[in-house]
């Protein structure tokens, strides 16, 4: 029985880890396309890089208005 | 916010509240300074969110961002695939909405600013349930482990202790995740009960408040009489039905004000100094001078200034013929400019004797249809009163037959526990989902939460004609008798004019396989039609025996070939040689009008027509589409009473409409739908609406929803029967928690596997 003293702590805190991870997946927003997201990893060009692309060609654009 | 710079739009103002962005800062340091609104380094972004309804797949969605990404000013653009929107954040010194909306219409996505309304609220409210079933699904999942350990325990060698042990660790978790995930429901039973009413949640609540108190008072004494696990997995249950019903509507919310949101026009309007500037019709005022086109719609009411034209006002009167319009003409936001470009001063929308008039008949006609009950809280009435009296019962024959207080509270609340209303709380719930979801498939979008069922009841069905049996533009008829060399040279002509007729001929030549290419020379005659002198030459040089070539009106071609009957109207094409080709124009049916009627009809609905248009036009559209019952010239306020009449009668009307001049027999009708181009204010009366250019999504959102009611009554029986199984065992005591936690899952899953079935069956339409 001494066994319960341990496994069942790490019961609940794997569980406790899984809610965790729920509850921040849903506070970032993962939830909020779910069709997008299964599109977007098919697309070859890497997450995000059209918005890093933008970046770069913004901050070019005002150094060269300044 | 207290730091934004004077002067701002207010947009910018709520855009850069809250904590700057380091990144932002970074991107667009020069941008402030250019707007010249700044003498700090506040980096001016905007947000917005823009709707485009014809993304479908990732490839849409990587050149949405890309052509986005490439505008000067953007810094990012994200595509929600799922709502079909786009959120923009930009500087707004460096572009513009509308320069994003041009972008967009560039490659193809015809797109909008979205009116932002109650979206954010109900996403905040969806994540908040998806939050509390995400606690209740832990909870149950960790109670469940602990509560298997005990059953199995009892049969093998678990001690006394150990067990104690085991349920104190199940309250530990379930007591504060019922407390939590709980409370959409105690709030809802605590209304209810302050209204004293009775519904599905009083019972739901009760029953899980009375199981973790019982629990915990048996934890106490060591008793194994426990059911967290039950009261917690009912709640997970429950969630999930909740949950799902809650984000259906939210989609169907969204998709109804994407539709709303692309339907919004732009107004050119004039400055003072002569200058026109493109605005969305939404930030019109009252007095701005706007600049309409031929063939563009009035973006707000207001008064003709300048110019003649003809307006075309079936949207609001159901009369498809052209009223003639100039200076000082009052005209309406939505109806469509004719031939010739006039200048509108505008007034204030809540002035508009129309829409006011509209507005008053539509919430006096609303009221009537608040006192819809649904059907879930119809069994909630007969369901709970009979739960408590059971349970009332158990514990007055317990006592009766001397077994003590204790033994008959324990019996009463494990009655309680059993009859919970788990399955019969996703009942109603899981059906709408799947009814819903099969209907948004085929572009039916469901506004209301009770449309379904108010739509299953209507045996009687009552159209409007323009716009909504019919098209509600005019299609070029008799087409066989044409020369195609008029017919293509005209439509040449045509395409350089918005008129409805003219976009009529193009698409007709288009359609007969004629590539159409704009005709050089040709002019636009104001209120008559168009003139070519041919090329090069100018108009005034006529040469004799060569005439300019002319399509317009009769009278302005040279010659009345054929008199116009009421149902056709008639544009004549005088050739280069003199001869006059005659084209026809009827507003012509929905092509499967008639077959639609005939279905509703053997279904055994009785069908109407009630139009604002010329009784001839009427007769002719109901005799094509098969209707014996119609009226016409009828007003809004005449629409509404011949609604209330057929209501009095005993009638459950289901009104399809999509003039503004429907919207309040939409609001009075017992259900009503709108196709998707229907006027704004009929979207937002009507419960449903439907896409395309087919009436068969009536046919299929009918047989759904009269399938759907069909399969919550057999949810209803699948809960009442396990019911009558359970209720005599836990009123003689024989539920013991296993019993209760099978019993429950079992329901549950039996229902909503039940419910999933209409997603795919085949249906027929009967009554």
């Amino acid at each position: 029985m001494t066994s319960l003293a341990w496994l069942i702590p790490a019961a609940l805190a794997l569980g406790g880890l899984g809610l965790a991870a729920f509850l921040w997946s849903l506070r970032s927003g993962q939830f909020d396309d779910l069709e997008g997201a299964a599109w977007r990893a098919l697309e070859d060009t890497p997450p995000g890089a059209s918005e890093r692309r933008r970046h770069a060609v913004g901050d070019g654009d005002d150094s060269a208005a300044q | 916010m207290a730091d934004a710079p004077e002067g701002l739009g207010e947009a910018v103002n709520r855009a850069i509240a809250g904590p700057r962005p380091a990144a932002a800062r970074a991107i667009t340091p020069g941008g402030a300074g250019e707007a010249g609104a700044s003498n700090d380094n506040i980096p001016l972004t905007e947000n917005t969110t823009l709707v485009a309804d014809t993304m479908y797949c990732g490839t849409c969605m990587v050149s949405i961002e890309d052509a986005l990404a490439k505008v000067p000013g953007v810094t990012r653009a994200r595509v929600n695939l799922t709502t079909k929107r786009v959120s923009v954040t930009y500087d707004p010194s460096r572009t513009s909405t509308e320069r994003l909306i041009e972008t967009l219409d560039g490659i193809g996505f015809p797109a909008a600013e979205l009116i932002e309304s109650s979206a954010a609220e109900a996403d905040a409210r969806d994540r908040d349930f998806l939050k509390r079933l995400g606690v209740a699904g832990f909870a149950a999942a960790n109670v469940m482990l602990l509560s298997v350990s005990v059953w199995a325990g009892v049969a093998g060698d678990m001690t006394e202790s150990v067990r104690s042990m085991f349920h104190w660790l199940s309250a530990l978790i379930a007591l504060p995740a019922i407390a939590y995930s709980g409370q959409p429901f105690f709030r809802s039973a605590l209304q209810a009960l302050r209204g004293r009413r009775l519904n599905m949640d009083v019972p739901i609540s009760l029953g899980v408040v009375l199981a973790a108190t019982m629990s915990v008072l048996q934890t106490t004494r060591g008793s194994d009489q426990v059911y967290f696990d039950a009261a917690i997995t009912l709640l997970f249950f429950l969630l999930i039905g909740r949950y799902l019903d809650q984000s259906m509507r939210t989609r169907a919310a969204g998709a109804a004000a994407n539709l709303l949101g692309l339907k919004a026009t732009t107004a050119t309007v004039l400055d003072d100094d002569g200058t026109t500037q493109r605005l969305s019709a939404r930030s019109l005022k009252a007095g701005d001078r706007i600049l309409v086109a031929a063939g563009e719609r009035f973006a707000a009411d207001g008064v003709v200034e300048d110019g003649t034209s003809e307006v075309e006002e079936s949207l609001i009167t159901g009369e498809s013929v052209p009223r003639r319009i100039s200076r000082g003409a009052t005209i309406y936001a939505g109806t469509l400019n004719g031939a010739g470009a006039v200048i509108v001063r505008t007034t204030a929308a809540d002035q508009s004797t129309l829409l006011a008039e509209i507005a008053r008949l539509m919430d006096a006609a609303e009221q009537g249809r608040g006192r819809y009950v649904r059907l879930a809280d119809r069994a909630a009435r007969l369901y709970a009163p009979a739960v408590h009296i059971l349970s009332a019962a158990t514990f007055a024959g317990w006592m009766v037959l001397g077994h003590g207080w204790e033994a008959a509270l324990t019996a009463a609340i494990a009655v309680l526990i059993i009859t919970c209303p788990c399955a019969l709380a996703l009942a109603v719930p899981a059906v709408q989902v799947a009814a819903t979801s099969r209907l948004m498939r085929q572009g039916v979008i469901v506004k209301t939460a009770d449309g379904l069922e108010r739509l299953a009841d209507a045996d009687t069905i009552v159209f409007d004609k323009t716009g909504t049996l019919s098209l509600g533009e005019p299609e070029l008829i008799d087409t066989e008798t044409i020369p195609p060399d008029a017919l293509s040279r005209a439509a040449a002509l045509a395409a350089n004019s918005r008129h409805p007729y003219s976009r009529a001929l193009v698409r007709a030549a288009t359609a007969r396989g004629f590539d159409v290419v704009a005709a050089d020379g040709v002019r636009e005659v104001p209120g008559l039609g168009l003139e070519c002198s041919g090329a090069g030459k100018p108009v005034s040089a006529t040469l004799a025996g060569h005439v300019p070539e002319r399509l317009g009106a009769p009278s302005f071609v040279g010659r009345a070939t054929t008199t116009a009957d009421d149902d056709t109207s008639i544009l004549g094409y005088r050739r280069p040689d003199g001869e006059v080709v005659t084209f026809r124009f009827a507003d012509t049916l929905r092509p499967d009008a008639r077959e639609i009627v005939s279905t509703l009809k053997d279904a055994g609905y009785a069908v109407h027509l009630l139009s604002g248009d010329r009784a001839s036009a009427v007769a002719a559209a109901a005799d094509k589409a098969g209707i014996d019952d119609f009226a016409s010239e009828i007003g809004p306020a005449g629409k509404l009473r011949r609604i209330e009449e057929l209501t009095r009668t005993g009638a459950k009307v289901l009104m399809i409409g999509d003039g503004l001049n429907d919207a309040p027999a939409l609001a009075a009708g017992h259900a009503s739908m709108s196709p998707a181009n229907a006027a704004d204010i009929s979207q937002t009366a009507a419960d449903t609406i439907f896409q395309g250019q087919k009436l068969r999504p009536i046919v299929e959102t009918l047989s759904v929803a009269r399938a759907s009611q069909r399969m919550a009554l057999q949810n209803f029986a699948i809960a009442l029967g396990y019911n009558l199984v359970f209720v005599p065992l836990a009123m003689l005591g024989h539920v013991t928690p296993l019993v209760a936690a099978i019993a429950m899952s079992a329901s549950s899953i039996a229902v909503t596997g039940n419910a999933i079935r209409l997603k795919s069956k085949r249906l027929e339409l009967r009554r």
